[in-house]
């Protein structure tokens, strides 16, 4: 009897499936890939007001503890009050329409609302005091925000990025004097042991435990 | 003794008494009508599925201390039925035992559906079902790999190879026949997809001789996943301290109890499926009476371990077993103890009488009761020993709710649909090799 | 994920998806944002006074200005305040996140707390942020402005002035507030014909006349347990119940444990007609009507006076009594009546108890019978002698005495208007509602069991724009200053005469330590007249006894969910009460579990379902108050006001019909497996005891060493008095949800450390035992192993955490739990819309969502801010400086958690006990909380059944 397949057909046949196949492949590489959480570095968020770290902490060189003033006491780092902003900005480009935002705040009392950068899921508890009490300077996280005109993320956040420092934090270190400065660490031998003083006080296995950043 | 094969069958007439079922019978309406209610109950299983994702498993009965209910049940219920298919096709092939040709195709099919749906428990028992996932290694962002010493892992492992290499095995034994069904096929359509499936079978034989070596082979895979399967799921039970699940028995005994109940649903399915396709020749008695026969066995090695557990609950003094026993026997569950030892210990003792092995609906009543009575045991070992462990002050119980039982009615008209639908469109009955019996037969 | 609420800004105004928002500025979600500004200023201004030398006066603070009073976002501060009930008040802190009262414990410094809280005060943040609190001021059921009533009262009164006030009635509960008393007395000075009254459900009328009988004069005692070998209690609930329950706990427990000194532990004989705290605490227990009660008195009374009695306990109490004079204490209940009451403060003053044991003062609250003074305004409102009733507080209509009809008298007055939290009977019944301040919400003062005097600062703005009792009668007596925090000073001001500058620090210190020093009421010395006592013969009939719930009080809590869930310590029944009967009177009436009777006293009749209990007084049916709104029986159409506790003569008969309960536990014998290990102090001290430990076994494997923390607990089950508070403040502290009677009744009821009860011996007359089960946190953790995605490990501290975010909810954890402390969200049981309780939420706690699970984890968020904290120290986290919130809640202080690394620790002190075992040792999971067993000290001359 006849063939039911012509050999073209068979070929045919043969390279839908090899097609069908690298669709496949091709679809579970990119879930992989989307499942791996937001990408670094994100683009700059929508904010109510421009707000420029480059022109405040690179060109003036305002302290970051000036506006994030419970960085050092809180898991809050803590954003500026509108009177914070108008302590310079009653003076100075009082008629900039960009802040305009920031007048009515000051005069109606209602808070200015910006779009949050730095975002973690909210199962995890970072704590910015203890993490500035150990060395770990600003710029590790947060990037070189001096040079940011619009603030971006620097990091991944992903877990096996907070991981990484966990586990092999000595090079993410730096002497207390330094952790606000924007340059890069200058461990002395002097400042060495004083680091591994402030690690030494917790186990190592302490930095790994679920119930460190998970509760 | 009566034969493998009755009456004077011919390669020609085989072929065309089997692939017509397939090929030119036209729908019975006794097909029809189970058909239509399995597919709505299977409708209904995918449904139930649907309002479970959304609220979440507290629409069954279970709660703390009894956290595991039916859904663990069925599970190691529905893949226990699946041993039967596997230990015919690959453990009988092995053993040269031809009269496993009349029934290895479908009970392999069998074995497929049961395990497949088996599958699908351990899931929708999950309280987060979409991060089912997580139980299989690989890389991840949270640098995380499952916990290698829980026996769920094991699960995993076990069942999904189960289930690939059965398929594996069931299709490759068909590739031959749906060659056959492609070349006496009417229709185009037919002969396309047969086509398709057969990949190509020409029949040769150089055909031949790959097709049996690798037929062999995967034989050969599949015989210790007969052992290896259920050993693991039993481990579910005896990796934990609960009393009546920490037992060494568990893993023998429940491969034991798996064989039992799965050739008592090979009788379950073959008996009607030869009463309406007229198959009396090719599943004769001598099938009905080795199924039987292997029931007899596998059910008292399962009455051993039933007995074996007392003793040992006894014999170790261990006041949390003694007394897990007795509420088995005395407890708010007893019913459900007495009814197991009924059904899987008392009844198939009529086995033992020729007579009740060559009474075809007596042995169509049986598969059917013992079935009832390992699931009943499942829900023993789930249910009974949870609701009363250690601490007096934690004690509970368990009410299955109506989501319970309708998701299991559920499961079980998607297998009977499924089943339904493969009698319609494969051969149920190997042709190839009930050709070979027949030549054995003339030589 | 489920939505943390991890500060504030995080948990209120994001969406579940959660995109956090920013800073404590966008920190209102809530309706009552437009006061916000006055909200910031009054914890802004309390938070000036309380923390020491914040230089800006409190009311020019406004907020976010960078100033000293500022809080640092993120940290949570604590407010010292009181809470009063029944007429006493226990102070507390409160915990303050952002702005938000989200947690209470014990005041240390406050006499009737010493740091320790009850039940109601643990329930006091969710009673606050209920969202189904009244929310408007009513007129009839037509929503109102305030304003509006406030002008509609104004004309009013001025229409009263002219008549001097003749028809304007005040009713309050027991007023424990100076404030408030100052408040009354201005008013019936502006008002001379007006009258003020007071009604307290569970009042104490019985011990005000028995006083007045032995005295001449009402007088309060005060008891120091902690003085008394022997107590004799007389149906008295000393533990749970009346002024005071909180520090006699911890004064009690004191002499409940084995510290090794001979005789240091108490003897306690329990006569009672329902059973209590105090009763399953006692050696001795004897379970009677009241009427037996009465003449158990009088045999003791007699036996003590030479006489013979011929109840071997009677003659062994007295004895005991008699030989530790000076050192021995008789307590009477509130269902003894006035003469049993005065034979008591004799006995007591023979066996020299004044001013050892016990200290008479003049009354902090209950000064006068409120069932004289209600029958009298009824009366009057009847007679239509009144017509203006300010009601606040309370709910008369629904639990005045069923003679006085109060509703009906209600009717027939005007003008009424009721003060409360929620929209409740009274409410509807008066012509005017208005929404009450809890009081975390109102500036206002209050005095504690002994008298002394706490100031109560508000944390925040009223949430629902309630009117505060003290505000109400501002209006009344024509205050010209409206302001609370002036008024309150004030009140002190005229107490405290003193300069400006002293009177300042006074003021801060006061706020600061939660008491105000020195404000105890001096002891009253007196002695009783002898009055002449006949018992009366025993009762025909059914006695009936209301009892004081232990969740629900007198009704005032029914809607309260952490309350309804937490099981009742004696029946562990959840969310309903029952006619709860002893086995022998259940024979009799041929009913069971779950099968209605009907009681029927006078013209009363109430159909309620059984609960059979064990150790209940035959022949006595015992029925809590304050049930049969929504949930449960009211018992309140059966009680009188000549029968306030006990109805003797009921009729009582099987009806038709079943009932569900649902309870948390349904096994009560222990089945021979010893969880609760006991001894004889007598044994103990001889130091024969067994406890039948098992040994840890050999292993193969080496020991983990753990280098820094090991956290470890010890359960102290001979002072564990079985009151709940570790379970509800655990609740609070860590976000349990609730998840209503019907899944409780299905098993799944979301504890994370429950209370066992179990009884020993003779179902008549059994003994009853506490033990609380939070998780064991095993060494060998059974749940660890079987875990396939890792979700529950041990960190390097030792503790067996769960990581929710990881928890697929396979749920073989649960299963292969010995001790079943595992809990599972087998629905969406956290309520994830009313923004109200976002608000509640422990911002350091995650909010499980469905599907996951969930159990104790020694309080982590505690254990991780002491560390962060001592770390930015550079130091080791001390002894007792984290302490997890069932520790804090006990009053009995049976609770000890510490590192078991510091061999100076307190928890290793503890496990050093030779009583110390662990919870099914032979298992072999090496738990770390650990128990130490229960003690006895059996008269020996009683041989117990």
């Amino acid at each position: 009897m006849a063939q039911i397949f012509r050999p073209g057909q068979i070929l045919g046949l043969k390279l839908a499936l090899l097609f069908v196949l690298g669709i496949v492949a091709i679809g579970v590489v990119t879930v992989y890939k989307a499942a791996g959480g937001p990408v670094a570095p994100g683009d700059a968020a929508q904010q109510p007001i421009p707000f420029s770290h480059k022109h405040h902490v690179g060109d003036d060189g305002i302290d970051c503890r000036y506006c994030h003033t419970s960085v050092e006491k809180s898991s809050f780092a803590g954003l500026p009050a509108t009177e914070t902003c108008m302590t310079c900005h009653s003076q100075l480009f009082t008629d900039a329409p960009m802040l305009a935002p920031l007048r009515d705040s000051a005069a109606s009392g209602k808070p200015l609302r910006w779009t949050r950068v730095h975002d973690l899921p909210d199962f995890v508890y970072f704590d910015h005091s203890i993490h500035i009490a150990k060395g770990v300077a600003c710029v590790e996280c947060h990037g070189r925000v001096d040079q940011m005109p619009l603030t971006r993320r620097g990091a991944s956040l992903e877990m096996q990025w907070c991981l990484g420092c966990h586990r092999h934090p000595e090079e993410h270190l730096r002497p207390r004097e330094d952790v606000f400065s924007m340059q890069p660490a200058r461990v002395t031998a002097a400042s060495s042991p004083e680091l591994l003083r402030l690690l030494a006080l917790v186990p190592e296995r302490r930095r790994e435990d679920c119930s460190t950043c998970h509760r | 003794m009566a034969e493998v094969l009755r009456g004077r069958w011919g390669y020609a007439s085989i072929t065309d008494k089997i692939a017509d079922i397939v090929l030119t019978r036209p729908v019975h309406w006794v097909w029809a009508l189970v058909f239509g209610a399995a597919a709505s109950g299977a409708l209904f299983f995918f449904g139930a599925m649907g309002y479970l994702f959304v609220r979440g498993i507290g629409i069954w009965g279970v709660d703390i201390p009894v956290a595991w209910g039916y859904a663990i049940g069925n599970f190691v219920w529905w893949i226990g039925i699946g041993h039967a298919g596997t230990f015919i096709s690959a453990f009988l092939l092995l053993l040269r035992q031809k009269w496993r040709n009349s029934i290895n195709r479908f009970a392999e099919a069998m074995t497929l559906f049961a395990a497949g749906i088996a599958g699908v428990w351990p899931i929708l028992h999950l309280g987060r079902p979409w991060f089912f996932y997580w139980l299989t290694p690989y890389p991840n962002v949270m640098e995380l790999w499952p916990q290698w010493r829980s026996p769920l892992v094991w699960d995993i492992f076990a069942i999904s190879t189960y289930l690939i290499v059965s398929l594996l095995f069931w299709y490759v034994g068909l590739v031959p026949d749906l060659a056959t069904l492609r070349d006496r096929a009417h229709t185009r359509a037919k002969q396309v997809v047969y086509g398709l499936l057969a990949l190509g079978w020409r029949g040769e034989a150089r055909h031949w001789a790959r097709f049996e070596t690798a037929y062999l082979l995967l034989a050969g895979l599949a015989a210790p996943l007969v052992i290896s399967v259920h050993s693991v799921v039993s481990l579910d039970f005896a990796v934990g301290n609960t009393p009546g699940w920490h037992s060494t028995l568990f893993p023998p005994y429940f491969v034991a109890g798996a064989l039992f109940s799965g050739f008592a649903m090979v009788l379950t399915l073959a008996i009607p499926m030869r009463h309406f396709f007229g198959l009396q020749d090719f599943i004769t008695a001598r099938h009905l009476d080795h199924a039987a026969k292997i029931m007899l066995a596998t059910g008292l090695i399962v009455a051993y371990g039933y007995f074996m557990e007392i003793f040992t609950a006894f014999y170790s003094g261990d006041e949390y077993e003694i007394y897990m026993t007795l509420n088995r026997m005395a407890g708010p569950y007893a019913p459900v103890y007495w009814l197991l030892m009924a059904c899987n210990v008392i009844a198939p003792q009529l086995l033992w009488f020729r007579r009740v092995r060559r009474t075809v609906w007596l042995l169509f009543v049986l598969s059917i009761v013992i079935n009832v009575g390992m699931w009943s045991e499942r829900f023993m070992i789930v249910v009974t020993s949870l609701h009363r462990d250690f601490l007096p002050s934690s004690w509970g119980m368990f009410y299955p709710t109506g989501w319970d039982w309708s998701m299991l009615a559920g499961s079980i008209g998607l297998f009977t649909m499924l089943f339904l639908l493969f009698v319609r469109f494969l051969p149920a009955i190997s042709i190839f090799e009930m050709r070979e019996i027949a030549r054995e037969e003339r030589e | 994920m489920p939505p943390v609420s991890r500060a504030l800004w995080r948990s209120v105004d994001e969406p579940a998806a959660g995109s956090d928002g920013h800073g404590p500025h966008d920190a209102h979600p809530l309706e009552f944002s437009p006061s916000r500004r006055d909200f910031m200023r009054l914890a802004a201004a309390s938070l000036a006074l309380a923390g020491a030398g914040c230089s800006p006066p409190a009311e020019e603070i406004t907020p976010y200005v960078k100033s000293d009073g500022e809080p640092v976002p993120g940290v949570p501060r604590y407010f010292a305040t009181a809470m009063s009930l029944g007429g006493a008040a226990i102070g507390v802190l409160a915990r303050s996140d952002m702005g938000r009262p989200t947690k209470i414990e014990g005041n240390p410094t406050h006499p009737s707390s010493l740091g320790a809280t009850d039940v109601w005060a643990q329930a006091a943040v969710l009673e606050l942020w209920d969202p189904r609190r009244s929310q408007t001021v009513r007129r009839g059921a037509l929503p109102m402005s305030r304003e509006a009533f406030f002008s509609a009262l104004g004309a009013r009164l001025e229409r009263l002035r002219a008549r001097g006030g003749e028809g304007l009635r005040v009713l309050t509960r027991y007023v424990d507030s100076p404030t408030l008393e100052a408040q009354l007395r201005a008013v019936l000075e502006r008002f001379p014909a007006a009258r003020r009254h007071v009604w307290e459900p569970l009042h104490r009328d019985n011990s005000v006349e028995g006083a007045r009988l032995a005295f001449g004069r009402v007088l309060e005692p005060v008891y120091r347990f902690d003085r008394a070998d022997v107590v004799v209690a007389l149906d008295a609930d000393f533990l749970r119940e009346g002024p005071g329950r909180v520090r006699y706990a911890r004064d009690f427990a004191a002499r409940r444990r084995a510290d090794g000194r001979a005789g240091a532990m108490s003897r306690v004989y329990a006569i009672e007609s329902r059973p209590t705290l105090a009763g399953a605490m006692a050696d001795h227990r004897v379970a009677l009507p009241v009427a037996g009660i009465e003449r158990w008195l009088a045999q003791l009374d007699g036996q003590l006076r030479g006489a013979e009695s011929d109840d071997p306990r009677v003659r062994a109490a007295a004895a005991d009594l008699a030989a530790s004079a000076g050192r021995a204490l008789i307590v009477a209940g509130e269902s003894l009546p006035p003469g049993a009451h005065a034979l008591v403060h004799a006995l007591n003053d023979a066996l020299g108890a004044p001013g050892q044991t016990l200290q008479y003062i003049a009354p902090v609250a209950a000064a006068e019978s409120c069932t004289a003074s209600l029958r009298e305004l009824t009366g009057d409102m009847h007679a239509g002698r009144v017509d203006t009733l300010l009601v606040l507080g309370g709910n008369p209509v629904y639990d005045a005495p069923a003679d006085l009809a109060f509703g009906d008298a209600l009717a027939r007055v005007p003008f009424s208007a009721h003060l409360a939290l929620r929209r409740d009977e009274t409410s509807a019944a008066a012509t005017w509602h208005v929404p009450a301040t809890h009081f975390l919400e109102h500036w206002s003062d209050a005095r504690a069991h002994d008298g002394t005097a706490s100031v109560v600062q508000p944390l925040i703005a009223p949430l629902y724009g309630g009117t505060s009792p003290h505000a109400l009668l501002a209006a009344v007596a024509g205050e010209p200053d409206a302001d609370g925090h002036r008024r309150v000073r004030r009140t002190w001001t005229l107490r405290q005469a003193q300069g400006e500058r002293e009177f300042e620090n006074f003021w801060r210190d006061s706020l600061r330590e939660g008491v105000v020093r020195g404000s105890a009421a001096a002891p009253v010395s007196a002695r009783p007249r002898g009055v002449p006592y006949s018992p009366p013969a025993g009762p025909a009939g059914w006695s009936v006894r209301f009892v004081e719930d232990a969740s629900v009080r007198d009704g005032e809590f029914a809607a309260n969910a952490w309350l309804q869930e937490l099981p009742r310590p004696d029946s562990k029944l959840t969310w309903d009460n029952a006619a709860l009967l002893a086995p022998g009177s259940a024979a009799v009436l041929g009913v069971r579990t779950g099968d209605l009777v009907e009681i029927e006293a006078g013209a009363a009749r109430v159909r309620a379902p059984v609960w059979v209990l064990p150790g209940q007084a035959e022949g006595a049916i015992a029925i809590a108050l304050g049930y049969g709104r929504g949930t449960g029986v009211d018992a309140y159409p059966l009680r009188a006001s000549g029968s306030p506790w006990e109805v003797r003569d009921a009729h009582v008969r099987r009806s038709d019909g079943r009932h569900a309960f649902a309870t948390t536990q349904e096994h009560a014998r222990m089945e021979g497996r010893d969880p609760v290990r006991r001894a004889a102090i007598a044994d103990f001290e001889a130091g024969d005891f067994d406890l039948g430990k098992e040994q840890p076994e050999e292993s193969l494997y080496p020991e983990w060493r753990y280098e820094g923390y090991r956290w470890g607990m010890a359960i102290d089950l001979g002072a564990c008095i079985g009151c709940n508070a570790c379970t509800i403040a655990c609740q609070a502290e860590n976000n349990i949800p609730t998840v209503g009677k019907d899944q409780v009744a299905r098993g799944r009821e979301m504890h994370w450390i429950r209370v066992d009860r179990y009884y020993e011996g003779d179902a008549a007359a059994p003994r009853t035992l506490f033990q609380p089960v939070p998780c064991m946190q095993c060494e060998n953790a059974p749940c660890e192993e079987v875990c396939p995605v890792g979700a529950t490990v041990h960190d390097s501290e030792g503790v067996n955490v769960q990581v929710y975010n990881r928890c697929v909810g396979t749920r073989f954890c649960s299963n292969n739990c010995p001790y079943k402390v595992r809990r599972f969200n087998f629905l969406q049981f956290a309520d994830r819309e009313s923004e109200s309780l976002k608000a509640m939420r422990n911002p350091e706690v995650t909010v499980r969502m469905r599907g996951v699970m969930e159990k104790c984890n020694y309080c982590l968020q505690r254990i991780t801010r002491a560390r962060i904290e001592t770390e930015r120290e550079g130091r080791r986290i001390a002894d007792g400086e984290v302490v997890t919130a069932c520790q804090a809640a006990c009053p009995a202080e049976a609770i000890v958690f510490g590192d078991l690394n510091d061999p100076k620790s307190r928890v290793i002190a503890a496990k050093r006990s030779p009583l110390e075992y662990a919870l099914l040792g032979e298992l072999n999971t090496r738990p770390r909380t650990t128990y130490l067993a229960r003690l006895f000290n059996p008269n020996p001359d009683i041989e117990e059944g």
